[in-house]
């Protein structure tokens, strides 16, 4: 039996997993798919927010300024790629002016540093290729953008390392509750554990109900984005966000940590918890709305579009805390945005929400809250040598287009958290994330992962489960 | 080990093995040629279908035997050959930055650079396909390396997206394989490959052509299960209420190629937005003075033969210009082409570097029939009017060449390459 089980290894299960993990206390994870960050942690728009958006007194605007004020230190302490590039909210009309004075009255009463109006002289010449219909703009110096993949596998991995057991491709089909445990049915296995942490994302209310009272239910929200070419992503510093509207939310316009241009998400609510297709009425919407704001996006430099779901709720509030009707559950649920920025907050409050329902821990002497990763590309001349000396398959560069070498690969495919299909791969180390995506790499990274493995190429993966790259050998057609 | 070279060739494809040779021949020159993978031959070696080599050897090869030929060339040389070596930054002093496990990250200072790293196949996401993301999507080049290289196919109900030449040949293999295609789709009116592929490859096999057709979503969540295709207008958009599902656990993309540019463009070299291919003199020289570009990466061709002929011609010039330096650039001529023409190479001549003959080549937009190729002079004069073609098509790059002394009447001015119809008479 476990003390606690935490269900879901996006970024606030493994963020919990980890601040646990400093702890004398058994500890599993139980993921649904086959690796970690599958969820919305694998598509959204990779913002650490100022945290001007939340209403003031809301669990929201707690967990996000906090989380924010966390965010660059456990950046530094993972090795974790974090840029605070500052954002602006744009203003196009007097309705507008309105919206970013009311954010800059919340952002003053939440605390967040530095936010300012800007004239709209002063926001083209910090940001001379926006729309110069521009009137003012909301400017958040503190507003940042991280890598979610790298920062999720990041929580998991040390949380590993510090001895908590993760279980991937175990989706918890039940769970009873006895009066001094719960029974965690998965499709293969049972587990025990004395405490429960609900982190399943768009699934938190199916979880949640399995031994708690009903008390919110997800609505995932879908939201689309492209991507661009770095070479022609270089017209923005900032993050542009619009203001909401008649239309609709608004896309924000951004850079990623490794240069990309980023533009998304719409916003819609679908039934389906876990489709993530892409639909061209929504890709015209985001580009038609980006355009508002950036007017030269090179739209031709798109090298992919993809979507992710939102576990939006029907209270619109994060669910934090013990469930009253059934002690030792606990729901960090219905975590929406600003969740990528608030996650390493509610893991942290993870540990008290434990401790004040009853679960006695005390720190251990040592565990590891720091991790190095070999990004080959960001070295000097003279480490990337030394390493080639070292190593000499660092010399080998596999993924032509972001420069990522064979070593690194195989670093991330023996990882704390094996990465054995070609979508963890590219989540690890970005092979296959430039503009020819994966079309020269794919072939020789399958190869490479059945060679480290011991497997056939048959049984090298995409990504989910019974996502098989090929279907048999050659030359096995039945000779007529 | 001395890093110092006359020609640094950068890439061993048909267009690099094609140039270090050319460049060896002038003698006296000390030619580097660098590969990336770990053996000679670029994409020729996945290309093990024939019909390599009828123009420049007179016979059919299959891709490895037509690279076979130069690279048993190259042992009769005193070439250096670099394998395994990426090349990360070339600068305009042509100081080209490579990495490899051996020497680790280094610098090689040549004389003249000659860029030949071919092209990559446009990816799923530059068409922005609605729908799913599953495994069983992959470049037409992709699926030709699993089952040419590794021996493995990637799937059994195939339906091809773009009518490119490696599409066209992926639907003949898979079908020789056992595989099911169920038919190529192509967004406009006619072929973007060659009538050749078109006929050997799926009127042979009997698979079915679809033009004016386009994907317009994908099916499935961890493997592919269907695709909707719908009708296409005039301007290749899909038409509302034309969709139509089919299944298939595979859709191969061949929807274009694009040359791979990023290094030069680093380097400041000058492209063009048409051939997204540099800028070039008659000799194959970019904007930036002893660096060359041939092959692919100039623009994209539809037959090695073709290949192989620019890049002797760029081999050639690299190393004349690592003995001679700077060529003389009096009287300029600028080549420009009529608005039925999609571009042409070069785009610049230099009449006084022109030895004999000025090859040009180039794309026409739409389908010409009964047609002559003309180039004129900024009076309108004809410099030079072509025998009539039967029919000019897009999918077929044209060649012609003109005789250097016939230049001369637009030496300082502008040359114009036209499609002309022959009326009836």
């Amino acid at each position: 039996m476990y003390d606690v089980i935490i269900i879901g290894c996006g970024i606030v299960g493994a963020s919990a997993a980890f601040e646990l993990s400093k702890y004398d206390i058994s500890i599993a994870v139980l993921e649904k798919d086959n690796d970690v960050a599958e969820g919305a942690t694998k598509a959204n728009s990779a913002i650490v927010h100022a945290g001007y958006d939340p209403t003031e007194g809301s669990l929201m605007a707690k967990y996000n300024i906090k989380g924010a004020a966390m965010m660059k230190d456990i950046a530094e302490q993972f090795d974790v790629i974090y840029k605070q590039c500052g954002a602006f909210v744009l203003a196009f009309s007097d309705e507008d002016m309105l919206e970013i004075e009311k954010l800059l009255k919340r952002g003053k009463n939440n605390g967040v540093a530095g936010i300012e109006i800007l004239s709209a002289q002063k926001t083209l010449d910090m940001e001379p290729k926006l729309s110069r219909n521009v009137k003012a703009a909301l400017n958040a110096p503190t507003s940042a953008i991280i890598d979610p993949w790298d920062l999720c596998t990041a929580y998991a991995e040390m949380a590993v390392r510090n001895g908590v057991e993760l279980k991937l491709s175990a989706p918890v089909m039940d769970i009873i509750k006895l009066d001094d445990r719960f029974i965690v049915k998965t499709d293969k296995k049972i587990y025990e554990a004395k405490y429960i942490i609900n982190a399943a994302g768009t699934h938190a209310d199916v979880i949640n109900d399995m031994v708690c009272n009903h008390k919110f239910t997800i609505v995932p929200t879908k939201g689309e984005y492209y991507l661009l070419d770095k070479k022609d992503s270089n017209v923005i510093n900032r993050t542009i966000f619009q203001c909401p509207n008649e239309k609709g939310k608004g896309v924000l316009v951004t850079r990623t940590v490794h240069g990309n241009l980023l533009i998304g998400p719409d916003a819609q609510a679908q039934n389906d918890r876990d489709d993530t297709s892409v639909e061209q009425h929504a890709l015209d919407y985001i580009k038609e709305a980006s355009l508002r704001s950036v007017p030269d996006i090179a739209f031709r430099s798109v090298i992919r579009s993809f979507a992710g779901v939102r576990a939006n709720s029907d209270i619109g509030e994060f669910v934090i805390g013990q469930a009253e009707e059934t002690p030792g559950f606990i729901n960090l649920s219905a975590i929406k945005s600003p969740g990528l920025t608030s996650a390493p907050a509610i893991g942290l409050d993870a540990v008290d929400i434990l401790k004040d329902a009853g679960l006695k821990m005390e720190k251990k002497n040592y565990y590891q809250e720091r991790r190095k990763v070999v990004r080959f590309d960001e070295l000097s001349r003279k480490e990337k040598n030394e390493l080639i000396a070292s190593n000499p398959l660092y010399g080998k560069i596999v993924c032509r287009c972001e420069h990522i070498t064979e070593g690194e690969i195989i670093d991330a495919i023996n990882g704390v958290i094996p990465a054995l299909s070609i979508d963890s791969i590219k989540k690890r180390t970005r092979a296959g994330m430039g503009r020819c995506q994966g079309g020269f790499c794919g072939p020789k990274i399958a190869q490479i992962i059945a060679d480290q493995t011991g497997a056939s190429l048959l049984e090298v993966l995409q990504g989910r489960s019974g996502s098989e790259i090929l279907i048999s050998k050659t030359k096995q057609r039945e000779v007529l | 080990m001395n890093m110092n070279y006359d020609v640094a060739i950068i890439g061993a494809g048909p267009a690099g093995l094609a140039a270090a040779y050319s460049a060896w021949e002038q003698g006296d020159t000390k030619v580097l040629l660098i590969e990336r993978n770990e053996e000679l031959g670029g994409i020729l070696n996945q290309c093990i279908h024939n019909g390599f080599g009828l123009h420049y050897f007179k016979e059919e090869l299959t891709g490895p035997e037509y690279a076979q030929r130069f690279i048993d060339k190259l042992g009769e040389t005193d070439i250096t050959v670099m394998l395994n070596t990426m090349v990360t930054d070339i600068s305009a002093d042509r100081v080209i930055t490579a990495i490899n496990p051996e020497n680790g990250c280094f610098d090689i200072q040549a004389k003249a650079v000659v860029l030949a790293m071919g092209c990559r196949e446009r990816p799923r996401g530059a068409i922005s396909t609605p729908g799913t993301r599953p495994a069983g999507i992959y470049t037409a080049g992709a699926a030709q390396r699993y089952a040419n290289i590794n021996g493995f196919l990637v799937g059994k109900n195939i339906v091809i997206f773009g009518s490119g030449d490696i599409g066209l040949i992926m639907a003949r293999r898979m079908t020789l394989e056992g595989a099911n295609v169920i038919g190529v789709i192509e967004r406009g009116p006619s072929p973007s490959g060659l009538t050749r592929n078109i006929v050997q490859c799926l009127d042979d096999f009997g698979i079915p052509l679809y033009l004016n057709h386009t994907v317009t979503n994908i099916i499935g969540r961890n493997r592919l299960e269907k695709i909707v295709i719908s009708q296409t207008d005039s301007r290749k958009n899909p038409i509302p209420g034309t969709e139509r599902e089919i299944e298939c656990d595979t859709l191969l993309l061949s929807v274009g190629l694009i040359p791979e540019n990023d290094i030069s463009e680093a380097t400041g070299i000058v492209m063009d937005p048409r051939t997204n291919g540099a800028v070039v003199y008659e000799n194959d020289e970019t904007s930036v003075e002893g660096i060359f570009a041939c092959g692919n990466i100039l623009q994209v061709h539809d037959l090695v033969d073709y290949v192989t002929a620019e890049s002797i011609r760029a081999g050639k010039a690299a190393a004349v210009y690592a003995k001679k330096g700077k060529a003389d650039d009096s009287g300029l001529i600028q080549v420009f082409c009529e608005d039925n023409i999609n571009y042409c190479v070069p785009q610049k001549i230099r009449p006084a570097n022109v030895e004999k003959n000025v090859d040009i080549s180039f794309r026409v937009r739409d389908r010409h029939e009964n047609s002559r190729i003309v180039v004129k002079a900024d009076n309108g004069e004809y410099i030079a009017r072509y025998g009539i073609k039967p029919y000019i098509i897009p999918a077929e790059m044209q060649r012609i060449t003109i005789p250097g002394k016939l230049l001369a009447k637009a030496a300082g001015g502008n040359i114009t390459v036209g499609i002309e119809k022959e009326e009836a008479e």
